[in-house]
């Protein structure tokens, strides 16, 4: 008796979870951590109930190799950067047009819209339009660094052995800035990048004495920076906005050469299933209220008119005290990779984490 | 009609592992060696070379990685022995039956925790303002704070700690089925200890002392976790040329020549082990 009561419980959820599936719709976010937070996935599934939202966390090599892996199937939106779309989709091919009418653009802060929009049009089609932008810089303890401020200060024996950086590109574009170059401007010679990158490694090799580790994620840069282990690093600026909540000494340092700025997209996977919902997804995030929910998850700021006024307010007081108007007059947007750019740069890495001092 | 039943039940049998070899170790691996072959022209663009593996040859950075890789692995494999060796002396001939099951039992503890959270524990250890370094300088041993995290020693230590388990295992095992009445007459035959070890205890155990160092072997040259997090500035490891390849540089195609020169550099050092030792793999580990 027993049994047979089981037995069509079981039968009757099965049933119903197969007609839930009948008619619901399921987005797949594939976006960096934080980028999802849990409260505005419920208010999104409540505002559309037909629709489940399965997120992926990832980062911007990641999320390529995963769409290229299949041919741009498996997910309905990526979010990688500006600059990872253009060279992605030529060699790859890997996201779908954007239509942008059917997207509320009329909200996004027009420098932004069309920045993204000229970095991402490829034969007259949008691949990409933004959502939320930061930057990479520096951070200092202003305690133990009080004159912290460009990207050569993390070499300066005077925090030997106290300073930290990532072993990735941000690294070698700041310290070209630092030696008074443009890297982006080489980018359309790669005879002349490639000296540019010499002449980098070679400061990075003589630099690496200088550093106590490379931090590989925001959580033991964090664990570094707290403990006072370092007391300067290169760093996002989101990470360094929290630990501002933290340790009111611990600030973000725009480089005096100009922080590097990274504009997050929204893209179309190339053979995604649910391109209605994605685009819902995306005029939910810029509705205002949405805003400010997702800026306070993610410590970045979103890509929409007043997008600074609508952070939250202890986000936006740490902006306020590492920005002055100048610094972001100053910012420097990362330029479209060419192709073969990733390959002589991760050469010139290898090179750095190989050479011994 | 009896030998069709037999021959059914043993297709039967053998058809999960040979479908397990087919599809997820035979045909992925063959997938590798044409995108191995591949050299990238131009985007989308591809053509049949030995681009990739010429290109390891000429670069020093890569095949320095890997004899690093390699040369510390083999150190590993050495220490994991001789730490391990008198720990399943101990677990298979000197404790008490009812004490053995609960001492094997400690060795395998560590195991149920991920490698990450295990490669974390120890950074909350060795970090500058961690355990070790605080409690010495508590203790008046030392004035300043000591780092111990990021160099080739932690990362050394950080393997071991690792893999020790997987040569502690095979070797109680083969320690388990030897009679002591062997060591006893090696002792009656008037040999002293170390005779014992070497001339009896050694050989007999030879099986798990071989199968051992070969999964401990391979397991540390292909580990990831441990020697990222553990690993200084300058300590490379060639799995993280291989992700490097594939993730951050978007080359499929060498890493793909990298993953096969890693398992081509492996097998050749398990042979070059097993012939310099002179043993042969039907009569070690077939056994064991």
């Amino acid at each position: 008796m027993l049994s047979t009561k089981k037995g069509a419980g079981l039968i009757a959820a099965l049933m119903l979870t197969s007609a839930s599936y009948a008619n619901a719709e399921t987005l797949r976010l594939l976006t960096w951590g934080s980028y999802a937070p849990e409260e505005l996935v419920q208010k999104f599934q409540e505002k559309y109930p037909d629709i489940t939202v399965e997120v992926t966390f990832s980062n911007n090599e990641e999320m390529i190799a995963k769409l290229r892996a299949t041919g741009g199937a498996g997910f309905d939106l990526a979010q990688p950067s500006h600059d990872r779309i253009y060279s992605a989709q030529l060699e790859y091919d890997i996201y779908k047009p954007m239509d942008l009418s059917k997207i509320n653009t009329s909200v996004m802060e027009d420098s932004h819209l069309n920045g993204v929009k000229a970095n991402t049009t490829i034969d007259g089609e949008v691949y990409a339009v933004p959502h939320q932008w930061g930057t990479s810089g520096l951070m200092a303890n202003k305690a133990a660094a009080p004159d912290f401020k460009g990207w050569g200060d993390l070499c300066d024996p005077k925090y030997a052995g106290k300073t930290s950086m990532r072993l990735k590109r941000t690294i070698l574009l700041g310290t070209a800035y630092s030696m008074g170059e443009d890297p982006f401007a080489a980018y359309s010679d790669l005879d002349k990048y490639q000296a540019l990158l010499d002449k980098v490694a070679d400061k990075l090799i003589e630099c690496k004495s200088n550093i106590k580790a490379y931090w590989k994620g925001g959580d033991d840069l964090s664990a570094m920076m707290l403990s006072g282990e370092v007391v300067a690093s290169e760093t996002w600026d989101s990470t360094a906005y929290k630990l501002y909540g933290q340790n009111k000494d611990i600030v973000f340092v725009p480089p005096e050469t100009g922080a590097l700025a990274w504009i997050d997209t929204f893209a179309l996977p190339r053979k995604g299933k649910a391109d209605d919902a994605a685009y819902k997804w995306i005029n939910f995030v810029l509705e205002p209220e949405n805003v400010t929910i997702m800026s306070g998850s993610t410590g970045a700021i979103a890509a929409v008119k007043g997008g600074l006024d609508m952070l939250p307010a202890d986000k936006k007081e740490a902006v306020t005290a590492a920005f002055t108007d100048a610094d972001i007059a100053n910012l420097k947007f990362f330029a479209n990779i060419p192709p073969g750019v990733e390959d002589m740069e991760g050469k010139t890495l290898e090179k750095i984490k190989a050479a011994t001092e | 009609m009896q030998s069709d039943i037999k021959r059914l039940s043993l297709i039967l049998l053998f058809a999960p592992f040979a479908l397990w070899i087919l599809l997820l170790i035979i045909l992925p691996h063959l997938g590798m060696v044409v995108l191995s072959l591949r050299e990238k022209v131009a985007p989308r663009v591809y053509e049949f070379g030995f681009g990739n593996y010429i290109d390891f040859i000429n670069e020093p950075i890569y095949w320095n990685t890997l004899l690093r890789t390699g040369s510390m692995s083999i150190l590993v494999t050495i220490l994991a022995l001789l730490i391990g060796f008198p720990i399943a002396y101990y677990i298979a001939k000197i404790a008490g039956r009812r004490s053995r099951g609960a001492l094997f039992l400690l060795c395998l503890i560590p195991l149920w925790v991920s490698d990450l959270i295990r490669a974390f524990g120890w950074i909350l250890l060795l970090r500058e303002t961690g355990v070790f370094s605080s409690f010495l300088q508590w203790s008046g041993m030392v004035s300043e704070p000591i780092e111990f995290l990021y160099n080739d020693v932690t990362v050394v230590m950080g393997l071991v700690y690792t893999v020790i388990l997987f040569m502690i295992v095979p070797l109680v095992s083969t320690l388990d089925g030897m009679d002591d009445a062997m060591i006893e007459a090696g002792y009656n035959l008037g040999g002293n200890g170390y005779t014992v070890l070497r001339r009896i205890i050694v050989p007999y155990a030879m099986p798990g002392i071989v199968s051992g160092c070969i999964v401990v072997f391979m397991m540390t040259a292909g580990s990831y976790l441990t020697p990222i997090l553990l690993g200084g500035k300058n300590s490379s490891w060639f799995t993280e040329q291989i992700y490097d390849q594939f993730i951050t540089r978007f080359n499929w195609e060498s890493g793909a020549a990298f993953g096969f020169l890693l398992l081509a550099f492996t097998s050749f050092v398990v042979w070059l082990g097993l012939k310099l030792s002179g043993q042969t793999l039907a009569n070690t580990v077939a056994k064991s």
